[in-house]
């Protein structure tokens, strides 16, 4: 019997025969026997090694014997097969075929088991603890060992979310690899000699990474905890379920543990293709923002100027007539956060039920050069058509333009960094200053004034197997989003762009944009009548409707006489007064949402909407890989998806919205299918503004942190601590030309406002140049109604 | 009856400061540099080959053939590194070298790294001796300032740079990938091997890592000629040695002596053991060689004989001790040294030695109980040959020589503490009558 590597890259004659146990196993060159092994189902034991790190041979757990080197001659020691890279012709024998290998391997647990205090029946780990497994497969039953344990205090904060356990490590080393082979932060190492080596962290740093949680579970031991899930629950008391992250539009697969109705943890789904093994923090930890008291549990109806709880046939009876009495002549916000189903709930909803295409799901800064380039550049992309990760760890370059991936979308920071470190992959970073994300790719800056990216792309010297990576807020720098395109149509050069949010393009794709219909169309005559065969209606609206801006202004004014509104924040906007200004001058506003929100309390009606985890349905990455949202909790307080809303309100409106349930509505819009017409025009530059002319020239540069003041991280206190504290960033000559020093406070005023944080001096930070975060956890630049790019003054702090 | 010692390393240390500058170039000090620079590289590497000149640092590989190791069309630069962390108990060699006669080192050195067209070399040392790191350092200016290091050495357009780098005082740093770690600024651990140091060591270049005394031995080769060096010693271990007798010996102290001598010889050279004693047992190398007893004396203390009596020749470090002294109790304070110095990095190193000196002190004790010398057996089993690096291979080379040797001696520890059986003030150094403190 023999058994090839199912690797379609490798050439047969890359490959090696090795024989496992006298099974014949062809695994290309290189190959670890232990992963050689695993192809024939033979589970040799382990501890530090793991298939992402680089091997370290430290636990020894994995001996086996090698009777043939493949050179007739026998290694004299058991060899860790972690470590042991596969000759032509070696022979590996492993326990299950060895006395050496077998007495070896109890060996090492019965020695691993020597200082472990077995406290199994209170670890967190217990019941699915790879020592305590291996501890039963492959170590000897009774120990031997009769002397005194070595103890530590107990626990030790790695940070406030992460807790370490010492005398439990088996000073593996997978933690501490991770943090520096992967994430790149090195918040842990290894610290001290012999037994009493133990992970320890960098005292005079403060604690810093995104990715902390992948330490929890890939700890082999219970050593490491989270703050979340520590003394929550039994392993083998939980529930899983294979699910897709909400956060963000890397498209992380996710798994789910929930018991007693409540989700207790999640961890990284294995999804080779897109985040391999790890997810983010953020994924991991903020799973409980739609458990707080501020839940809406029933809808709400507005009497005399106050809401008030109302039953489901009233609330919908009370939004048809609202709604009825506003005929076409309404807004439709749903948001950038919605499951493709909920969205092409809506875009079907907007067409065909109200008769508009005033829809948009940018609840975000945004622009109509934005809107074109979607339409031609991203709208109606397939998985096959789209950059993937998979390009991305292949290509030799990667630009990226108003993006940051470590904030961003993190999954896609960890792939690019995968290949910097193992494939020479150069990043090209457009930006202000070399962030601290982007120095962990080893990136080149080009260091860009906000508002300057267009000139800046345009200028890039870009030949050849390139891939630029483009993010949202680049819709904000007047022909960025066009200067990318023009650079994607030269040889070998390929463009992807990567918004935040997890519903973005799935929202595009269902057709939650003013110029779009489902499946990227667009709103000619051949796509509208398209459309409306598949939905059997006369009629759909020809002329592009307005943006979100243009909505909500339209509703202020009374030009819309109504809003239907999904999860939207005011502070997300380009200007929050104006958002909450509209809604409450808006005649009337229907709200669906999960929580007591800005929008909420300036609604008419307010309909609850289950949230995610108690929901199917499907998210679309950036790479436009459809993952799918299982439902992890039935909740019989709020089963309403926003699809089953807006169904009723169409059946209150007398027209039938036809899908109701998730599986529907995909199958509709799959039915619907993409769009083999003419599509949208290539998006042409907008002009670029005017350069700011403030005294003393400072223009703003900003970005939204992963971990921040924003809703999604609400009901995570210990995730919040580790975020990174709001600063102010200027160049070292800026502050000394403005008089100002590190770490104190300083002003920002722009806009409508200002706000005070410390300051921090950025040594790559143009000249002229404020950074601040988008949302600083007291407020947004929203609040401040002020955009990168946009004149800001600087003052010592208080000083207006 | 000296006529058995060749003094070549050690010939000038009872000079008047014997480290300075002057007075070794006065013994002829710096003529092999000369002339090695009017060789060409690689005729000095083959008279390195050729001598038989073995690795002095323990475990003997072939110095020349370590050189011929590094890949000269790799475009790294070349390192020599010199272990000087000599830190086992016993091995006392290197670090009197050192103090005595820098100089040898610094032109071996030089010579050297020519050889292997290396243009930097550090001295690793170990850090609790300050006093010879100053020496090293104090040499190693003088030989700047006589043109011996810098750019175009004696005019000869060959350039070297010689860094002094003291080490924070670990054993495992004598362990040559861990050495280089603690070079790079890291914490002293093992590495993965291969890739091995002549391909990526240094800074992942091509880096050779030798025994101090190993390169001290290259000046006398090139003054002399291959064909003197291997004049001496044993057919596969050629040339000479520094024999480092300690313990219950009337004159403990440095022997240079060709390779293959026997320790009756060396006995008698250092006036036999201390008055009114015999010898019980030795370690030929360190306290990580199986340790050998009286029926040993007439065994050539050259590689492949010491091999083939069980043992290892390692570092020459002949401690020996005499029939005051209890074996377990040596043995549970060596393993103690060994639990002490193991870097943490692997399972049976780190957890292993942490419970052998556990079993020790229950032997040590009379505490032990029957099967406790299987089980002591068995987890050093578990322990030698599954570790990443010889660490643990040392520790329990001790514990296992000395059950073999010496087994009842730990059948009395289920009884007896050994403090009874060998009162410890009668084993100690000085004492002057039996049963009394000096």
């Amino acid at each position: 019997m023999s058994v090839d590597a199912k690797d379609a890259a490798v050439q047969k004659s890359d490959l090696v025969s090795v024989f496992i146990d006298g099974t014949e196993v062809r695994v290309p060159k290189g190959t670890m026997a232990i992963r050689a092994a695993e192809l024939i189902g033979v589970a040799i034991p382990r501890f530090c090694d793991h298939p992402l790190l680089d091997p370290m041979g430290a636990c020894r757990q994995c001996l086996v014997e090698v009777p043939d080197m493949g050179n007739g001659r026998g290694m004299p020691k058991p060899q860790a097969a972690c470590t042991l890279e596969v000759a032509p012709g070696m022979k590996i024998a492993t326990q299950n075929t060895s006395e050496v290998a077998r007495k070896a391997q109890e060996g090492i647990i019965e020695l691993l088991l020597i200082n472990h205090p077995l406290d199994c029946p209170i670890c967190d780990k217990g019941g699915e603890c790879p020592l305590q497994n291996q501890a039963m497969t492959n170590g000897r039953g009774e120990s031997r060992y009769g002397g005194v344990k070595r103890t530590f205090p107990k626990p030790v904060s790695i940070s406030a979310q992460i807790l370490l356990d010492r005398e439990r490590c088996v000073l593996c080393a997978r933690c501490t690899r991770f943090s520096e082979q992967i994430a790149g932060d090195p918040f842990i190492a290894l610290v001290e000699r012999g037994a009493l080596q133990q992970v320890g962290i960098y005292e005079e740093h403060p604690y810093h990474s995104y990715f902390s949680g992948n330490v929890v579970q890939i700890c082999p031991v219970g050593a490491l905890t989270s703050a979340a899930y520590r003394f929550q629950a039994r392993p083998f008391d939980l529930v899983s379920t294979v699910t897709t992250c909400e956060h963000c539009a890397s498209g992380c697969e996710l798994r789910t543990d929930h018991r007693h109705f409540q989700v207790k943890r999640r961890l990284a789904g294995n999804l080779p293709a897109v985040n391999e093994e790890w997810n983010c923090d953020r994924g991991r930890f903020a799973y409980r923002y739609a458990q707080g008291d501020d839940r809406l549990t029933h809808p709400l109806v507005r009497e005399n100027g106050v809401l008030r709880a109302a039953s489901w046939p009233e609330a919908i009876d009370a939004a048809v007539a609202g709604l009825r009495a506003a005929g076409s002549a309404v807004g439709v916000l749903p948001g950038g956060r919605l499951t493709l189903e909920n969205a092409y709930g809506y875009a079907k909803f907007a067409r065909a039920v109200l008769g508009t295409n005033h829809i948009d799901y940018r609840s975000r800064p945004h622009s109509a050069e934005e809107l074109a380039f979607l339409a031609s550049e991203v709208a109606g992309r397939t998985l096959a058509d789209s950059v993937t990760y998979a390009d991305l760890e292949a290509a030799q370059k990667v630009v990226l333009v108003g993006f940051e991936p470590e904030e961003e979308s993190p999954i896609v920071f960890l792939r690019l960094r995968k290949a910097v470190r193992k494939k020479g992959l150069q990043v090209v970073a457009v930006a202000p200053f070399l962030s601290a994300g982007n120095a962990k790719l080893s990136a080149t800056l080009v260091a860009t004034r906000p508002g300057a990216e267009a000139a800046a792309v345009a200028a890039l010297p870009v030949e050849g197997d390139t891939i630029v990576l483009v993010g949202e807020r680049a819709a904000l720098a007047p022909g960025t989003l066009a200067a990318c395109a023009a650079l994607a149509r030269r040889g070998g050069v390929r463009l992807a762009w990567i918004p935040r949010r997890a519903g973005e393009i799935g929202a595009i794709e269902a057709g939650c944009l003013p110029n779009l219909l489902p499946g990227g169309r667009p709103l000619d005559a051949a796509a509208r009548v398209d459309v409306q065969t598949t939905w059997g209606v006369d009629h759909l609206p020809p002329l592009e409707g307005m943006d979100a801006d243009g909505i909500l202004r339209a509703a202020g004014t009374g030009h819309l006489k109504a809003l239907v509104v999904g999860g939207v924040e005011p502070t997300d906007f380009a200007d929050a007064a104006a958002v909450r200004a509209a809604l409450e001058a808006a005649p009337f506003v229907v709200s669906l949402e999960q929580r007591v929100s800005e929008v909420t309390e300036r609604a008419d009606v307010v309909l609850p909407v289950v949230s995610i985890d108690r929901q199917a349905g499907t998210f679309v990455n950036w790479e436009h890989r459809r993952g799918r949202v299982n439902r992890v909790l039935r909740d019989d307080r709020v089963a309403m998806t926003d699809l089953r809303v807006l169904a009723a309100l169409a059946d209150g409106l007398g027209r039938d919205l036809g899908v109701r349930r998730p599986s529907a509505a995909l199958a509709e819009l799959d039915e619907l299918g993409g769009w083999e017409g003419v599509r949208s025009a290539t998006a042409s530059a907008a002009p670029a503004r005017p350069a700011p002319s403030a005294p003393g020239g400072l223009v703003l540069a900003s970005w939204r942190q992963l971990i921040d003041g924003s809703a999604g991280n609400a009901g995570a206190p210990d995730l919040v601590a580790t975020a990174k504290q709001p600063v102010v960033r200027l160049s070292a000559q800026t502050a000394q030309r403005l008089g100002l020093s590190e770490g104190e406070d300083v002003t920002v005023t722009a806009g409508r406002g200002d706000l005070t944080l410390p300051l921090a001096i950025e040594p790559t930070l143009l000249d002229g140049v404020v950074w601040v975060p988008g949302n600083y956890f007291t407020g947004s630049t929203g609040e401040l109604a002020v955009r990168p790019g946009d004149a800001v003054t600087v003052n010592r702090g208080g000083v207006a | 009856m000296t006529d058995m010692l060749t003094p070549v390393l050690t010939a000038n240390w009872a000079d008047d400061r014997a480290w300075k500058l002057a007075n070794y170039e006065r013994r002829g000090g710096y003529q092999a540099l000369r002339k090695a620079l009017k060789m060409s590289a690689d005729d000095v590497m083959t008279a390195v080959k050729e001598s038989g000149l073995r690795g002095r640092g323990g475990a003997g590989f072939p110095t020349g053939m370590k050189w011929s190791f590094v890949p000269q069309n790799n475009p790294n630069p070349k390192y020599l590194v010199v272990n000087g962390d000599e830190s086992e108990p016993g091995t006392c060699k290197d670090i009197p070298l050192m103090m005595a006669s820098p100089h040898t080192l610094v032109e071996g050195v030089i010579i050297s790294s020519y050889a292997i067209r290396a243009h930097h070399a550090f001295i690793y040392i170990r850090g609790e001796v300050l006093h010879v790191h100053r020496r090293m350092q104090q040499a190693v200016r003088e030989a700047y300032s006589a043109g011996y290091l810098g750019k175009n050495i004696l005019g000869t357009g060959y350039d070297l740079e010689v860094i002094v780098h003291a080490g924070a005082g670990a054993y495992i740093c004598g362990e040559e990938t861990a050495l280089l770690d603690s070079l790079e600024g890291r914490r002293g651990q093992p590495r993965l091997r291969p890739p091995f140091p002549a391909v990526a060591g240094l800074y992942a270049s091509p880096t050779v890592v030798n025994n101090v005394e190993s390169i001290a031995s290259v000046p006398s080769i090139i003054a002399n000629g291959a064909s003197w060096f291997a004049s001496m010693g044993t057919e596969k271990s050629k040339g000479f040695g520094i024999y480092s007798l300690s313990g219950h010996v009337a004159r403990p102290g440095q022997y240079e002596a060709p390779l293959g001598i026997t320790m009756r010889q060396l006995l008698d050279l250092a006036g036999g053991m201390r008055n009114g004693h015999q010898l019980k047992f030795f370690t030929p190398g360190g306290s990580s060689t199986q340790i050998l007893t009286a029926a040993h004396l007439d065994l050539p203390l050259d590689f492949d004989s010491v091999a083939a009596a069980g043992s290892l020749l390692g570092t020459r470090a002949l401690q020996t001790f005499d029939e005051t002294t209890s074996v377990v109790r040596t043995t549970l304070r060596w393993v103690e040294f060994y639990k002490h110095e193991s870097c943490g990095k692997c399972t049976p190193c780190r957890e292993g030695n942490w419970w052998l000196v556990q079993m020790l002190k229950k032997f040590e004790a009379g505490q032990a109980e029957e099967g406790d010398i299987e089980k002591l057996l068995d987890v050093a089993s578990n322990i030698g040959g599954r570790s990443f690096c010889a660490l643990a291979d040392g520790a329990v080379a001790c514990v296992q020589s000395a059950v073999k040797e010496f087994r009842s001696e730990f059948e009395q520890g289920y009884h007896t503490p050994a403090w009874e059986l060998f009162p410890y003030e009668k084993s100690a150094l000085f004492a002057t009558n039996e049963g009394g403190r000096a």
